[in-house]
């Protein structure tokens, strides 16, 4: 291989100017002769300038390319985007893929079980470095590094690496590690990339039909042959048209994998024809439809996003009325959506309090070996004690009790 | 740099110049440490004989009170900052006075500005031999460049007050800009086209300068109320077209931060003031007026209504949110330093519970103690922290001047100090295994919030017992340094530098703290903006 090095030409990734931060512009050179060189310009050279130089020349050699000039305008970019924007420039440049330039890894977070919570899940775009490192601090149940709609068609190439490396080096806390990609077949493109640093869940957009979600479940499950992964990567479908929702107990049951099902109201409102409102009552049914669908599929269902970043008093309304219709969470574009989220989506004081009560009787019925369950003067129906454990295990979850004291699972201690 | 200096080792272990500008100075011995000996400074004995009988001291133009002043080669002329960015004062005294052919002045400014590039021309010719005050953007360039022919003087608002106090600088000429006055020399800066509220930085030099000026656009008949500045400490009123551009000197409105991850840093640590038991009834706290030190004041305020706690007082910086505070019933009192919006500008013209302060009363170390140990928690900025909580506000990593000391060194004898940061900016670390300038020791910094988590002064026992049942991330300060580390790619390289010293950090004692070292080529023209 290393043998016949293609031709390659000038061409530069990434992103420099005044107002960018966290990134970096990369041009790729041509030399006829001679070996490596970087030219930098940084604010940071003072600190990092012989680490940047050193990481460049260590991913050009993993990616055997020998010589040729590399101009970096860095704008304060960490190591890994360093990394990304330097394979991408040389992709472009006609390096043919197969050699991947890894940053270094941070230890991969324990799996995502299947009925973990998801209340929030926090878009981030994928070719904007800057929202990466910190995004895990504000404590979202999910991250979604975004292959999609906030990522301009140009720079799907580039965004690719961009996130693959993040998957690996980058520590998003608590958070599930999701990627929302492109639709079949430029989603297979994304998977190759990304399935290997095994994120824990892989959003798919637009999915009308039952197969679209087997054709990705076929390609994750190769792909993680391939890399030797043999933890879950959860699938989650995201419906935005009426044909979608018409499919929904279909799609959801379509593949193992999927776990839950979500919605994207700007194209489904588009698809339909109507105005998106701040009440959301256009979307109503297929929103409702949705819910049933997902539970008796038996999967997770999450709210779409709330778009107004402003409006808090605006989301915490919608994020009410998702819970009371039977959503598990929904989607935010900003950090700042997310604690509006969790306090909406956890139960109230009244009904733990109520829930603690049942799950009290029933275990006091159990220990004296009746049958009949009763608070009160009311006899207490299995699902509803079904429904109070189920509770109080989420209000433990959510942090809303203390740890074990009161466990409806018996309490070990 | 004119003469070679000798650099000695201070109590804090940074080497510190002997002499500075001709002068012998104390290094600086410990906190606490150093009890000067002798008399205050004291203007000369003036009569009234010598003034009007009408109170009426207007003088035709600037020129004409320089003239009238003495001016001389050599002079110390001071001015203040509370016009901020918009101040057109300061450099009109300095231009005239250069046109009028004195040379080798010194300008002793409470704070430089941006916008006060253009004195750069009059150091270059001379005009302007140095500058003691507070540098940053193209002036700070100017001189982190070695290009100044003087060493520059850095103080805080209280070591201003204290050297002036202690004779240490002797103002020669203080030109006070006023947006309101009357003839007689009366001013505030609370009323007029260009009002700014308090003029309480120029008090020091109005008291013991040699000669005072007050210039101003909006005169008053006489009485000029309140009368922040005594007309019986003024020589000359000057009357001019504009003393500054409003739209600079404070800002129509003052903006909470959008970042996500500040505002994390700011909830974080109004809850640390809150779970730390520091949010008790009558209790007082100081933040700045940066978008971190604005979101703090409005979590803490929420924090407050909510568990129905009241403060006795706030320190300002005042801006919209501390008068929304005090008109809610929040806060007995603001007692203000400077005034950063127009909300603001208004409390302090018409709410007798907002209350302008000076340097004298707020941050004084040669006094008879002072407001700042008075307050409970304050919350302050800073460039880089140590592992041993030495704090570093006034360079950049790089060594480049980047910010003036204000009342950050005097703050730190709250009962609570609080530095509120992120963790690295642009990649660069800010907790750091030695801080590039020192600029606030270890032992008065209790408390570092990065959105990494919280680090406290092992010092501070009772706030570490105090938290320990809370939920906040508290963490050891190595630890959040060590992850920032792997973050970025390892320990940042040390920035070149030279060993020749072009500034002096002064102690709010006037022992002298820390050096500014000669960063770049002198020969190279300063240029680029501030990143």
């Amino acid at each position: 291989m290393a043998t016949s090095i293609p031709t390659l030409h000038r061409a530069e990734a990434g992103h420099a100017g005044e107002d960018v931060r966290s990134d970096l512009r990369v041009i790729f050179e041509p030399l006829a002769t001679g070996a490596v060189e970087i030219e930098l310009h940084s604010r940071v050279a003072p600190f990092y300038g012989q680490a940047i130089e050193a990481q460049a020349r260590a991913v050009l050699s993993a990616l055997n390319v020998s010589r040729g000039r590399l101009i970096l305008e860095d704008q304060g970019a960490l190591p890994y985007v360093i990394a990304a924007r330097i394979e991408a420039a040389l992709r472009r440049a006609g390096l043919p893929p197969g050699r991947r330039a890894l940053p270094e890894p941070v230890p991969l977070p324990p799996p995502s079980p299947r009925d973990r919570l998801r209340r929030s899940r926090l878009y981030l775009p994928g070719s904007q470095p800057k929202f990466f490192i910190n995004a895990g601090l504000h404590n979202p149940d999910g991250v979604i590094l975004d292959l999609e709609d906030s990522v301009h068609p140009a720079e799907k190439d580039a965004a690719r690496i961009l996130v693959r490396n993040a998957l690996r080096s980058v520590s998003f806390g608590s958070a599930e590690r999701m990627v929302r990609i492109n639709q079949l077949p430029a989603g297979r493109e994304d998977l190759e990339e990304i399935i290997p640093e095994a994120p824990d869940a892989v959003l798919i957009p637009k999915v009308e039909q039952p197969d679209q979600v087997r054709e990705v479940s076929e390609s994750v499950g190769a792909l993680k042959l391939r890399a030797k992964i043999d933890r879950p990567i959860w699938l989650i479908p995201i419906l935005e048209s009426a044909l979608g929702i018409e499919n929904a107990f279909a799609i959801a049951s379509a593949a193992e994998s999927v776990v839950a099902l979500t919605i994207g109201l700007e194209d489904y409102t588009a698809d339909l024809g109507v105005v998106k409102t701040r009440s959301g009552d256009e979307s109503d049914y297929a929103r409702r439809r949705l819910v049933n669908a997902a539970c008796a599929a038996g999967v997770q269902v999450s709210d779409s996003v709330y778009g107004d970043v402003g409006d808090l008093d605006g989301l915490r309304e919608w994020a009410r009325r998702a819970r009371a219709w039977g959503f598990q969470g929904m989607g935010c574009v900003h950090p700042r959506q997310i604690p509006v989220i969790h306090e909406a989506f956890a139960p109230t004081k009244a009904e733990i309090e109520k829930a603690l009560k049942v799950v009290a009787a029933f275990e006091e019925a159990q220990r004296r070996g009746l049958a009949v369950v009763s608070l009160g003067s009311k006899m207490i129906d299995p699902p509803v004690v079904e429904r109070a454990v189920k509770l109080v295990n989420q209000a433990r979850a959510m942090g809303l009790l203390p740890e074990a004291a009161n466990s409806p699972e018996g309490g070990e201690r | 740099m004119t003469e070679s200096v000798e650099l000695v080792l201070n109590a804090a272990g940074r080497r510190v110049p002997t002499r500075v500008n001709g002068k012998d100075q104390t290094p600086f011995q410990g906190v606490g440490a150093y009890r000067p000996q002798g008399a205050k400074q004291a203007p000369p004995i003036r009569s009234c004989v010598d003034y009007p009988p009408s109170g009426d001291k207007r003088m035709p133009s600037l020129e004409a009170a320089l003239r009238a002043c003495g001016l001389r080669d050599g002079m110390v002329i001071s001015s203040h900052h509370h016009l901020r960015n918009g101040d057109l004062v300061a450099a009109m005294a300095l231009e005239t006075a250069a046109r009028m052919g004195a040379r080798d002045l010194m300008w002793f400014p409470s704070a430089s500005f941006p916008a006060q590039a253009v004195l750069i021309p009059l150091l270059e010719s001379g005009h302007i031999h140095h500058i003691e005050g507070s540098m940053n953007g193209p002036l700070g360039d100017y001189c982190t460049r070695g290009k100044m022919r003087g060493m520059g003087v850095l103080r805080s608002h209280g070591g201003r007050w204290q050297a002036i106090q202690d004779g240490e600088v002797k103002i020669d000429i203080a030109v006070i800009a006023a947006p309101a006055a009357d003839c007689f020399g009366n001013c505030n800066g609370a009323f007029g086209k260009s009002a700014c509220g308090s003029l309480g930085f120029a008090l020091a030099d109005s008291i013991y300068a040699d000669r005072v000026i007050v210039v101003t656009d909006n005169l008053v008949p006489f009485p000029c109320i309140p009368w922040q500045i005594y007309g019986n400490n003024v020589d000359f009123v000057v009357e001019v077209d504009s003393i500054g551009d409003p739209a600079q000197i404070v800002s129509g409105t003052t903006e909470i931060t959008r970042s996500p991850d500040r505002l994390k840093i700011a909830q974080d640590t109004a809850r640390f003031v809150r779970d730390a038991g520091l949010m008790r009834p009558g209790f007082s706290f100081q933040a700045g007026s940066g978008g971190t030190s604005l979101a703090f004041t409005a979590f803490l305020s929420e924090m407050m209504r909510e568990a129905k706690v009241k403060a006795r007082f706030v320190r300002g910086g005042s801006t919209r949110y501390l008068v929304e505070m005090l008109r809610e019933g929040l806060t007995d009192y603001i007692l203000d330093g400077q005034t950063f919006d127009l909300d603001a500008v208004r409390s302090i013209a018409s709410d007798p519970r907002h209350v302008a302060t000076s340097p004298f009363t707020s941050y004084n170390f040669h006094g008879k103690g002072n407001i700042a140990s008075l307050v409970d928690v304050v919350v302050l900025g800073a460039t880089e922290v140590d592992r041993h909580f030495n704090a570093n506000v006034v360079t950049h990593s790089d060594g480049r001047l980047l910010h003036g000391i204000g009342g950050w060194q005097n703050c730190l004898t709250a009962g609570c100090t609080i530095l509120a940061i992120p963790s690295f900016r642009d990649r660069i670390p800010i907790i750091v295994d030695e801080v590039t300038t020192l600029t606030g020791p270890g032992e008065l910094i209790d408390v570092v919030v990065t959105e990494r988590g919280i680090a406290i002064n092992p010092r501070r026992q009772d706030l570490l017992d105090a938290v320990r049942t809370s939920d906040l991330p508290i963490r050891p300060i190595e630890e959040i340094q060590k992850e920032v580390e792997a973050i970025c790619g390892g320990k940042p390289q040390k920035p070149a530098r030279t060993d020749c010293p072009v500034a002096v950090v002064k102690w709010v004692d006037g022992t002298v703290l820390d050096t500014v070292w000669q960063v770049g080529c002198a020969a190279e023209h300063s240029a680029a903006p501030e990143g």
